[in-house]
Parts: structure tokens; sequence; C-alpha cells
């Protein structure tokens, strides 16, 4: 960091002319400065050090050794721990990524790939009753994307009937044109009051916009990445 | 907050949550406690990145909020509590050495995650012992409660109470029950409380179980894969036993054990193996009847003492009162003499009073000030003599015994002219600030290494999967070794020394909050004192 250059030769008490008659009636033959120089350790008529012309040397040479890093079992635990610690982080969902920024061309792979939680909604679940009820974040339906819908609660897909589902897919069909509405913020609210674990995404929902299973895709982007031990399939 | 520790802060703020983290975290620093909607304009931020930035640092005690007059809550980051992030690898490992594997996996869950149930950090530490676990069957194993290859949750449950009997975990504040004759709408954000004699409170739960493997919860019941990664597990369904009832590590108390252990070498390197041993045994004595705040320990006999010694320390009951008699004539006053009964009753200084060594002290309080400004000092002493000379410790020492020290006084006393005094006394208070900075550079120095290698990492780790997955299917040797030449020597070479100059600079980190540590634990004892 840059070091800060006094020029000390100016704190001396005997002030130079020039200053003394800039300060009328104020100046009395000496620089008024905000703090009392004896305070510092300056006495009057003290040889006060050189003035410093030029930054210190950026890798100045050592008066003495430099302590012993840690080292043997403790010390190479606690490295170890550290760097895998680091690496942890980040696989948490608390670490936030920015949002990737939207690409210029919607592609075909968008609909299939899960860059992020959808509308911002939180990975992971706080204890929402601990939290200022402000933090909490509404999933909002918004225009011209995908939406995610809040449907009271219902059972899985697989045990609705068959007439059931029709329906829920017109209804979802017309929602999906429709402009946030005040009508929907009004149903949206009873919900949460209703279930508030509903409110975060939820993959059961999103998968209804698209015809295959989530996770059965790849596009390839993890090839090689995964590493298991014993995998039973062989990969090509 | 000086300008190093807010960069300080900066770092470690991006390198555990990423960038939208650390811009709320180190303006919040800043500026002070502040409302939602400033923070996301004085940031340029989305009032809903913010709000799960907020929910993170609040999840990670790094952040408070308050509602204030008109319903308006503000938010306030705890600058101190930051730093300690760099903290955490040397929590864990004392963990380790205290309540072993267990113990080490359940602190590192709660650091990880910012507070927890007690019953999830149990399942959870379970699951992940029984994944190590995993093909290591052997005799020690039964002994420790693991059942097979599974990790007993009972066995976990018990190491997480003696964590909370010792106090190295507390419960957190919790939301107060409402009261029904309230009328009213709700207020816009809980008050949260904790009374002391609740801090340490266990639930009586009854976990049973074991924990799982991976591989077993890739299936469901009817032993088809399934279909997707389960968002909500079917855990979450039950119900929970201790809902509401979060614990976080208690920082503090780590801190305290830190320098009992440094009172112990401090003592070990000053007298003997023995004394030390002796010291040792009365810090473990007093770990639970003493709360952590108090300057003093109880008193304890020598008589309980010698009952305390560990197994193989076999001393007589006349040698031991001869150590604490010199113990408690040592000038450093490790420890204290309090009263005759019980063949002498005997205190551990804990706490710094340095400063006061030389005045007069009130006769019935011995505070624990004075072993930590003298094992501090002791430290500190071995520091600045080993970075600034004999003569520069000289005047240290001279400086921690009275309050001011004239400046004919240091002259006359430490036989080195004022001017070269006040510059070495000027380089050793800077030494604080340097550190901190020193830790900013050495993080930043890491990273910068790491990015100018990325590419180089991002392929070696590619050939190692690729290589893993390979040997997997049974791949030749042959085959194996044309995959590992995809990296030419230069190339390892290089990854060799970044491998080393990363390890070097995380060891510098973590060798300099040691220092930090010394230096923060003296100036907080002395401020304490004043």
């Amino acid at each position: 960091m840059p070091e800060e250059v006094f020029l000390i030769g100016s704190l001396t008490p005997q002030a130079p002319s020039t200053m003394a008659s800039r300060g009328g009636g104020r100046g009395r033959g000496r620089g008024q400065l905000t703090f009392s120089v004896e305070a510092v350790g300056i006495g009057k008529g003290d040889a006060l050090p050189p003035p410093t012309l030029q930054p210190s040397p950026l890798f100045p040479p050592l008066e003495f050794r430099p302590v012993p890093l840690p080292s043997g079992e403790e010390g190479e635990y606690v490295l170890a721990l550290k760097q895998e610690l680091r690496g942890a982080m980040r696989q948490l969902p608390y670490f936030i990524r920015p949002a990737v920024p939207k690409r210029d061309v919607e592609r075909y792979s968008d609909k299939y790939q899960m860059s992020g939680p959808i509308d911002n909604a939180i990975d992971w679940n706080p204890d929402w009753r601990r939290l200022p009820r402000e933090l909490k974040i509404r999933v909002r339906k918004l225009q011209k994307e995908r939406t995610t819908i809040l449907l009271p609660k219902r059972p899985p897909k697989t045990t609705e009937d068959k007439e059931d589902t029709i329906q829920k897919l017109e209804t979802l069909e017309k929602k999906e044109e429709e402009v946030t509405s005040e009508e929907d913020e009004e149903k949206e609210e009873e919900e949460e009051k209703e279930e508030e674990e509903e409110e975060e995404y939820d993959e059961e929902e999103h998968e209804e916009e698209t015809d295959y299973i989530m996770s059965y895709f790849d596009n390839g982007e993890d090839f090689g990445g995964d590493s298991d031990d014993n995998m039973d399939e062989a990969i090509y | 907050m000086t300008q190093a520790e807010i960069k300080l802060c900066s770092l470690l703020l991006q390198e555990h949550f990423g960038e939208i983290v650390e811009k709320i975290g180190v303006h919040l620093i800043r500026t002070g406690s502040q409302p939602l909607r400033v923070i996301a304009h004085d940031t340029g931020t989305s009032l809903d990145q913010v709000k799960k930035a907020l929910c993170v640092l609040i999840q990670h005690n790094l952040v408070i909020h308050r509602v204030h007059k008109r319903g308006v809550v503000e938010y306030e980051a705890q600058c101190s509590r930051v730093l300690r992030m760099l903290r955490y690898p040397r929590y864990i490992y004392t963990a380790k050495t205290l309540y072993s594997d267990t113990g080490e996996l359940l602190v590192e869950e709660l650091l990880l995650n910012g507070k927890m149930t007690m019953s999830a950090v149990v399942k959870k530490v379970a699951d992940r012992l029984t994944e190590t676990m995993e093909g290591q069957y052997c005799s020690h194993a039964v002994s420790r409660g693991v059942d097979g290859k599974n990790m007993d949750y009972a066995e976990v449950s018990n190491t997480f109470v003696r964590l909370a009997d010792t106090h190295f975990v507390q419960r957190c504040p919790v939301v107060p029950a409402t009261e029904n004759s309230d009328p009213g709408p709700p207020p816009p954000a809980p008050t949260l409380v904790i009374s002391e004699k609740d801090m340490y409170l266990v639930p009586k739960l009854s976990l049973i179980g074991k924990g799982k493997r991976r591989r077993s919860s890739d299936e469901d019941a009817t032993g088809e894969p399934k279909a997707k990664r389960p968002k909500h597990t079917s855990d979450n369904k039950e119900p929970i036993p201790d809902d509401g009832i979060y614990w976080q590590a208690n920082l503090d108390r780590f801190h305290q054990h830190f320098r009992d252990q440094a009172i112990v070498s401090a003592v070990a390197n000053r007298m003997d193996q023995t004394s030390s041993e002796i010291v040792r045994t009365m810090l473990r004595m007093s770990e639970i009847t003493t709360s952590s705040s108090a300057p003093f320990t109880q008193p304890l006999s020598s008589n309980e003492i010698f009952r305390s010694l560990p197994v193989g320390y076999n001393i007589s009951k006349q040698v031991l009162d001869q150590y604490l008699t010199l113990l408690a004539d040592d000038p450093l006053e490790f420890v204290g003499k309090s009263g005759d009964s019980g063949g002498g009753m005997y205190v551990i200084n804990r706490n710094d009073q340095a400063k006061t060594l030389l005045s007069d002290l009130d006769p019935w309080h011995e505070d624990l000030h004075k072993a930590l400004g003298c094992l501090s000092t002791a430290s500190l002493e071995s520091v600045v003599q080993e970075r600034f000379g004999s003569r520069c410790a000289r005047i240290f020492r001279l400086v921690l015994q009275k309050k001011h020290l004239e400046q004919k006084q240091v002259e006359d006393f430490a036989m080195i002219p004022a001017k070269e005094a006040k510059d070495m006394l000027y380089k050793m208070l800077s030494e604080n600030f340097i550190s901190l900075q020193s830790v900013a550079n050495l993080i930043e120095r890491r990273q910068f290494e790491t990015k100018e290698n990325k590419r180089l990492l991002e392929k070696s780790q590619r050939v190692e999967a690729i290589i893993a997955s390979m040997q997997a299917t049974g791949a030749e040797e042959a085959q194996l070794q044309e995959i590992e030449e995809m990296i030419t020597a230069p190339e390892r070479q290089q990854l060799e020394t970044l491998k080393r100059n990363v390890n070097k600079l995380d060891a510098c980190e973590i060798q300099v909050d040691e220092t930090i540590f010394l230096l923060e634990s003296y100036i907080e004892s002395t401020l304490k004192r004043q």
C-alpha cells in the first residue's frame, strides 16, 4: 500500500514567514495544527528525522528472520481442512452466484436448463418465523417468461384423475397468458398464509411445463465431470 | 472499522458466499444500520438479491435485524464476527482434538450452516460419518456406536450433549411465544430473546435411527431409481421434535480454550512439563463451573486437584503442593492462592492485568486478567523479540508494566535513545494493523494465483475425472498412460508450483490469524479493565 509521505520539516514550531503573514490576526507566528505537538512526543527543538523523499522500497531487506510456518500433523491437517472448507462453501446454497446474463437468442435448451432457482427464490429453507417478513421473496408470475403458478396443495400428479389433469392444464395455459393481476396477487396472499412452505421453487410445479423429466436431460456439459466410485454402468 | 478490516471482511465474504452477499455485507459494515430499501438503492442491487443476501447473512449470524420506530426494520452487520470466518478451521480442529471426528463434524456443520436444530445436525453428521465409514468395518468402530456400517444417532447425540455441556455450542435466541391476548397486526420482525439459563439446555429428544449411506437414498421404496432429486425429503414431512430450537457454535468458548492452551504452553515454557499439566488439570476442572465471561475460576483445593490429575501422573501430594506454591509465587501469577482450607485453595488467573501488575490489587478480588496479560505478554514478547530484537522487547515489557512511561524513563530504564524507542513503539502498534492487512494480501495473492492458472487447473481436473472413470471401467495401463500424458511435463511442474504456493499462502493465513488472535485478546482484556 502506498506509504504516506510526511514532510516532517513542516512540523517545526517556527513557521516560515509566509504562514505568519497569511494568518493575519489569527496566526501568532506559528502554524496552527489540529493536534498538540507535545502530545505526540515531539519536544521543542528536537531534531526531527530527515524528510522522506521517495516511497519506501517494495521489498525491504528483513532485519530478522520470519517466524516459521505451522508444520507437522496439526499444521497439515488444519491446512487441508481450510482448503476443503473453501470448496465446500462454494457448493452450499448460501453461495449466491450472480445471475447468468440473458443470452441474445432464446435457445431451445434454455427450457431444460436449470441455471438457478427460478424467480430469485431461495435455494434453502430459512425459518421464516425468525426473519423479518419483508425478506420473504414472493414468487411472481412474469409476462413472457415461464411462470410458476401457485396452486393449492394437491396430491402428486400420478394419482389425479385424467379429467382433473386436463382441466388443470387448461387453466395453466390460460394463466400463462395473463398479466399479473390484482386478483392473482390476492390469491397468492391467501395461499401464502395457508402454506408457507410452497413458496419456494418447486421442481414438481416447474416440471409441468416441459415434456420431459428434467433430471433425465443431460446437455453434455457434465461429461467427465462426475467421478463416482463404483459406477455400475459403463460410460461411453 | 479500519480499512484493513473492511478489506479482509470483503475477501472473506466473497470467498464464502459470493459477490452479491459480499456487496451487501461490506456496505452494511461501512454504513452501519440500514433498512432494506436503502441498501438496495445505495448498492444498486435488486430488492430480491438484497433479500437473498440478507437471509444468508442473518442465517450465519453476521447480520442482525432490529425493529425501529414506525415499524422500520434495520439491518446491522457484525464486522468482528465476519473476521471470525478466518478461524473456522481452527475451531473445527479444536473440536476434533476434544471430541474426535463426531465432535469435529458437528461443529463443522454448525459453522457451515450458521445455525441448525439438534435433530437436523445429528442426522446430518450421522449420515456423513456413515459415508466415510462405508466399507471400513473395524472393531473400534463398533465400540463407537457403529452398528455394522451405519452410525447410530444416539452416539452422535451424546457428543452433541457434551459439546453443549461444555458450552462449545449454544442455543440461538428464540422467537418469543406470542400471547393470544395481544391484539393487532404481527410485528414486521420478531425480536429474538434468550435467557442465560436456557443457553445450554439440551431439548429432550429421543433420536432413534442410524445414518444413511448415500447410495441407499438413491432408490425409493420400490427399488426404482428416483426420477428426480427430491427437494423435500421424506424427513421434512415428519414433525420436528425440537422445532424452532436452533444451535450455533459458541466462538467465545473456543477463544477461551485457545487462551487456556496458551497459558498451559506458557507455563510449560517458563517452568516445566509437570507444572503445565497441573495448570491444565485445574483449567479442565474449571471448565464448566466457570462461565466464560467470569474473570476468575472457582477456587480449587489442592486435594481436589490431586484427585483430578491425569492417570499416570504419579507425583505425591507433597510434591503437588510444592508445585502449587511455586506457581502461586511466580511473579507472572498464573495461579493465585486464595485460602488455606482443603490443603490450600488455588485459582487460575485468566484475564489480563499486566498494566496493574505493579499497582495495588484489591485483596478481595483476584482477577483472571493477569495470566492472559502475562501469557499474551510472553507470547508477544517472543514475537517482538524475534521480529524487532531484544532492545525492543525490553521496552515492550516496560510499557506493559507501567501505565504511562515518560520519555525520560524510557531512556533511563531501557537505556535506548528516546527517538529510537518511539520509533520502535510505533512499529509495534502498527503491527496489529499490518497483520490484518497481511491476511487480506495473502488471500488476494492466492486468488490471483488460482485465476492465473485457471485453464490449467480445469484441464487437470478433467483429466483426473477421465482417468477415474476409465479406471472404474477397467481400462488398461496403456490407455491410462495415454490420458495422463495429456498433461505435459512443464504443465505438471506448473501445477506443482501452484499447489506449493497456494499451500504456503494458506498456511500463512492461518499463522497470521494466530497472531491476530493474541493481539486482539490482549487488547480486549485490557479494554475491559478500563
